[in-house]
């Protein structure tokens, strides 16, 4: 599996522009389903039909933070704005890629900047260029972090993993599936990082009995980090609530039920700041009953995100039992 | 020439947007500017209707096949004010209506109500002001619409009240209040006079996007376009930067043409979308530029997120000084930004939004 998430991470997706990355995982899942793109760009993959069982949505998305260009100066440096929750700390002397290849890192203006909060609209963008004619990329140009997969052993590092490595697991469960008494919908959602847009039509399209999103959280196991109880490689972490959403109390019991009678690991999570597709999914329509299973993550929204591999492959053993046995909600 | 692409707007709508920037049409009241937009549009479209919250929704039918359906909104309503007590001695407590900064107001005349009766936002003479108080910040707090009454009496609590500015044609620009978005209003009203064969136009005028475009949404619900095209007015704030450096915060620029969004806070303009109003531009030759992506959001906002989606964009005329009580626009910019949707209507075909 770890070919796949090294293929999905490394990739080029930002937010409003999936193309790329939503043809690399139609690639993968095409065999496994029918498929369809909607209008603002998810891929719904359907798997079975609705018999006895529910009508389950399941949410990874494809999309991740990325940077745009705003005004390419007389001297060729490119201003920009961010796509998606872009930190001015973690983007200083980032590397660069635009849709079109085009690369350069990130630097900032000094004079008169002592003391002062670090802001985007103090940076810019050297590609290279020696003034605007020469410049390669235009106003409007997006570009997002360029950073190599990189594999520790137990421990993966790479831009993206928000949320490419739950698009992983997504793929991983699409294969493994057997056999299911529901309806599933695989989405891979568009615009996740720019508030939860793909999801919010999908879910509209879609009108699931279950919604379940399978997206990062934080970890607080850092120095000095996060105060939060959830700890890379102790398992995925079944949300009890974020910022956008309180679980379902039903989705919730049905995941822990579903770990503990098969023997895996799980850690509860409850995220102060942050939410994910589900939050889009629950208020679609009268309501859908909606969870979340989360991939403990150090370093989100920077270009080194990391994650237990150990979480991983239990995430798709978890989303197999859940989806593979009758449930009753 | 073909009139449905024709460049130039003529007296008739320099006429129109007189009126219609002169009118009051604060978010919430928009009856005014709704009445002035059916009068020009009955004998020009199909069928036309009020929603529930005041959206006017208009359908002019595609003159071939096949066609595709496309929700062109401008938004009626304008920022302003609402009087907030019975006043005393003419003097009356209000609050904003939309984004306004308090410092662009202080001093201006406003019209009151639905009997525009006159009024000022006071202000303290120059001469009674001490220094230290100078630096000071002013709230909406300290502020008050003073009407010159002696004793109150028409003036309500929840009257509406509007920057009582004039409008002016100049030269090669027009001034006054409300360009956001009379603007989009006379030039979806001139599309459906002059429409594209190939599309049926689903017109939406709608209210309350200054307060955060509630109008659209639920407007676009109920039209379900294949896609939808935003027509606003966008700040332009190319100002020379007082050490002469370069200005990269510009948002937008006069003279440069349609501001052709491609992201704000609250959207993402469908890339299909972009490269086919570019193309439209770089082959017809006009004049454009890519609004700098950011802050701020239109009606495409709310339209692309209702029901599966639909693949929005908007253009908007580059416009000084907006949200204050006078605005001021290039009148070609206006022009061409009423010409590129147009000519982008009349080559639009289900192919553009075919995914490769």
């Amino acid at each position: 599996m770890k070919e796949l998430i090294k293929k999905l991470v490394e990739t080029t997706g930002p937010s409003g522009y999936e193309a790329i990355i939503r043809n690399v995982i139609l690639e993968e899942v095409k065999s496994f389903g029918e498929n369809r793109i909607d209008a603002l760009g998810n891929l719904i993959v359907l798997m079975g039909n609705k018999g006895e069982g529910k009508k389950i949505m399941l949410s990874a998305h494809m999309d991740e933070i990325g940077i745009m260009a705003t005004h390419i100066d007389e001297n060729g440096f490119v201003r920009f704005t961010k796509i998606g929750g872009v930190r001015p700390k973690t983007s200083l002397s980032a590397h660069v890629k635009f849709l079109d290849g085009t690369r350069g890192v990130i630097g900032e203006e000094i004079q008169d900047r002592s003391g002062e909060a670090m802001l985007l609209q103090h940076m810019y963008i050297d590609v290279g260029a020696t003034n605007r004619q020469d410049c390669p990329v235009k106003v409007g140009d997006i570009a997002v972090f360029d950073r190599q997969f990189m594999d520790l052993g137990n421990r993966l590092v790479a831009k993206a993993m928000d949320d490419r490595i739950s698009c992983a697991i997504l793929i991983q469960t699409l294969k493994q599936l057997k056999t299911s008494p529901h309806q599933l919908f695989f989405v891979f959602s568009a615009q996740e990082e720019v508030g939860l847009r793909g999801a919010t039509t999908a879910a509209y399209s879609i009108d699931p009995d279950i919604g379940l999103s399978v997206d990062v959280t934080d970890t607080g196991d850092t120095p000095k980090g996060v105060r939060m109880d959830v700890k890379l490689g102790n398992g995925p972490a079944i949300k009890i609530r974020d910022s956008g959403m309180l679980s379902d109390p039903r989705v919730i019991e049905w995941m822990i039920n579903t770990a503990k009678a098969n023997n895996l690991p799980y850690q509860l999570e409850v995220l102060e700041g942050g939410t994910t597709d589900a939050s889009a999914i629950q208020l679609t329509r009268a309501g859908v009953p909606s969870g979340c299973l989360s991939i403990p993550t150090r370093y989100l929204h920077t270009p080194a995100e990391m994650v237990d591999y150990r979480d991983v492959e239990n995430s798709v053993s978890l989303l197999l039992e859940l989806i593979s046995g009758p449930i009753t909600i | 020439m073909d009139k449905s692409t024709h460049y130039s707007f003529g007296r008739d709508e320099f006429n129109l947007l007189e009126k219609l920037s002169n009118a009051s049409s604060v978010s919430g009241d928009e009856m005014e500017v709704r009445e002035i937009v059916i009068e020009e549009i009955k004998n020009h479209v199909d069928q036309y209707s009020i929603d529930s919250l005041g959206n006017l929704l208009a359908i002019r039918r595609a003159a071939s096949t096949p066609f595709l359906r496309i929700m062109v909104a401008a938004h009626m309503d304008e920022v302003g004010f609402m009087i907030l007590d019975k006043g005393e001695e003419g003097l009356y407590r209000f609050e904003k209506v939309g984004g306004i900064q308090v410092t662009h107001v202080i001093g201006k005349p406003v019209l009151v109500g639905k009997d525009k009766i006159p009024g000022v936002i006071g202000t303290k003479p120059v001469h009674l002001i001490k220094d230290e108080e100078m630096e000071q910040p002013i709230s909406l707090e300290q502020l008050r619409i003073d009407t010159g009454l002696e004793k109150n009496g028409k003036v309500k609590p929840g009257d509406y009240v509007m920057f009582a500015t004039k409008f002016q044609k100049l030269e090669s620009s027009i001034m006054g209040k409300a360009f956001d978005d009379r603007l989009g209003i006379v030039s979806l009203i001139s599309l459906l006079k002059m429409p594209p064969e190939n599309i049926e136009i689903l017109a939406a005028f709608t209210v309350q996007e200054e307060l955060g475009l509630r109008g659209a949404g639920v407007a676009a619900y109920s039209l379900q376009p294949d896609a939808a095209v935003v027509m606003d007015a966008t700040p332009a704030y190319d100002l020379p930067v007082w050490d002469k450096s370069e200005n990269y915060l510009y948002n937008t620029r006069l003279d440069h043409g349609p501001a052709i969004y491609i992201a704000d806070r609250a959207m993402m303009s469908d890339p299909r979308l972009i490269n086919h109003f570019v193309m439209v531009a770089e082959k017809n030759k006009i004049t454009h530029q890519i609004r700098q992506p950011g802050e701020g959001g239109t009606d495409a906002g709310a339209i692309h997120l209702q029901r599966e989606g639909i693949p929005s964009i908007s253009i908007s005329v580059p416009t000084r000084y907006i949200h204050s009580p006078v605005s001021l626009a290039r009148i070609s910019d206006w022009e061409n930004t009423y010409r590129l949707v147009s000519l982008g209507l009349k080559s639009l075909s289900a192919s553009v939004l075919e995914r490769g």
